[in-house]
């Protein structure tokens, strides 16, 4: 099959997945975002003649337009811009997921310093505090007592971007010290490790230890409920572990997979492009009988 | 081999290194992007711009 990437960096993810479709013989089209212009109607040479398209773009803006454009010109893309948009943000991400019924932490968002303080105080402390576009734990903050809230919401007011002016508060989930990253391709798992760390925030690109971790039925249905809820695709699904059972943070659509694929037995690029080319096929499978 | 931009130094590339890539120069720690591969050229990598990744 003919595999575009779109790209704007290279890292080990991206080079495990070209790595991988040029063993098994794939043609591959490494598209650098940054070069394209992309126009209304007329599909850029380069992105014609794919089968599928690959979305690794890191930044967010540039991932939801690209994968809009390559849609409207009628060039398969993975993830598609619907789940794009859906886990670019977290209010949306948040909203399609208890739209789903799917389990996730308490949220409210406010527009202003007071409304988020009111907030807050209606969570009691701690609670957190999240940038709503943003990613690997960033600008996150765990807020502990009165003041320090009174402090970051008047940073945030005074400092931010205008995306920081949408406030949004989330209970504290007391997780034991680890969280859960699935990476699922249209909600099948494809594997699943634990982050665990002394840090309330346990990202892999925190420094997180990690270790495989076996998913129960109940996390597999929530992976597969959740991975439906933004729209499919390849995913990263994060869930906790609370007394109740399983809360589901977020879904993110352009996955880091190198600290998966070392923690795990499963080849984790392999498994992934055994995914795209069955999506390549059904593609290929549909123009046949059109 | 390729040369840092920053120092001047020179920038040992694994075999396999690819466009888009980023190499850390070991003399004066700029983050560089391989731009083009023959001969091997290296740039000053993009600023992390807004929200990256996941
Ligand atoms: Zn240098």
């Amino acid at each position: 099959m003919k595999v575009g990437i779109l790209y704007s960096r290279i890292r080990k993810d991206e080079k495990l997945l070209l790595n991988e479709l040029r063993e098994r013989g794939h043609d591959v089209v490494k598209i650098d975002v940054r070069k394209l212009n992309f126009g209304l109607s007329e599909t850029p040479e380069v992105l014609g003649e794919l089968d599928v398209v690959v979305d690794r773009c890191l930044a967010t803006s540039r991932s939801v337009y690209a994968t809009q454009f390559c849609e409207a010109y009628g060039v398969p893309v993975v993830n598609s811009p619907d789940t794009a948009q859906t886990c670019a943000d977290k209010v949306q991400n948040s909203l399609a997921l208890e739209g789903a019924g799917v389990p996730t932490p308490e949220t409210k968002v406010a527009f202003t310093k007071d409304a988020a303080m009111e907030a807050i105080e209606s969570f009691g402390y701690p609670c957190v505090l999240k940038p709503v576009v943003g990613s690997w734990g960033r600008l996150m903050a765990k807020i502990e007592c009165e003041s320090a809230a009174e402090a970051i919401l008047e940073h945030k007011a005074t400092l931010g971007h205008y995306e920081h002016k949408v406030f949004y508060v989330q209970e504290y989930v007391d997780k034991p010290g680890r969280d859960i990253r699935v990476l699922a391709t249209d909600g099948e798992p494809v594997a699943a490790m634990v982050r665990s760390s002394d840090h309330w925030l346990t990202n892999a690109a925190k420094g997180a230890e990690t270790d495989e971790f076996e998913l129960d039925d109940e996390a597999k249905e929530l992976v597969e409920k959740a991975s439906d809820a933004v729209g499919g695709g390849l995913l990263g699904v994060d869930l906790m572990e609370t007394d109740d059972g399983y809360t589901v943070h977020e879904v993110n659509h352009t996955v880091e997979f190198k600290s998966l694929n070392d923690a795990v037995e499963t080849d984790v690029p392999a498994t992934v492009v055994d995914w795209l080319e069955v999506k390549a096929g059904a593609k290929q499978e549909q123009e046949v009988f059109a | 081999m390729a040369e840092c931009v920053q120092c001047g130094a020179d920038v040992t590339l694994h075999d396999n290194a690819e466009v888009g890539e980023i190499v850390d120069c070991t003399t004066c720690g700029a983050e560089l992007e391989l731009v083009d591969q023959n001969p091997p050229v290296l740039d000053r990598a993009p600023e992390l711009e807004e929200d990256w990744g996941e």
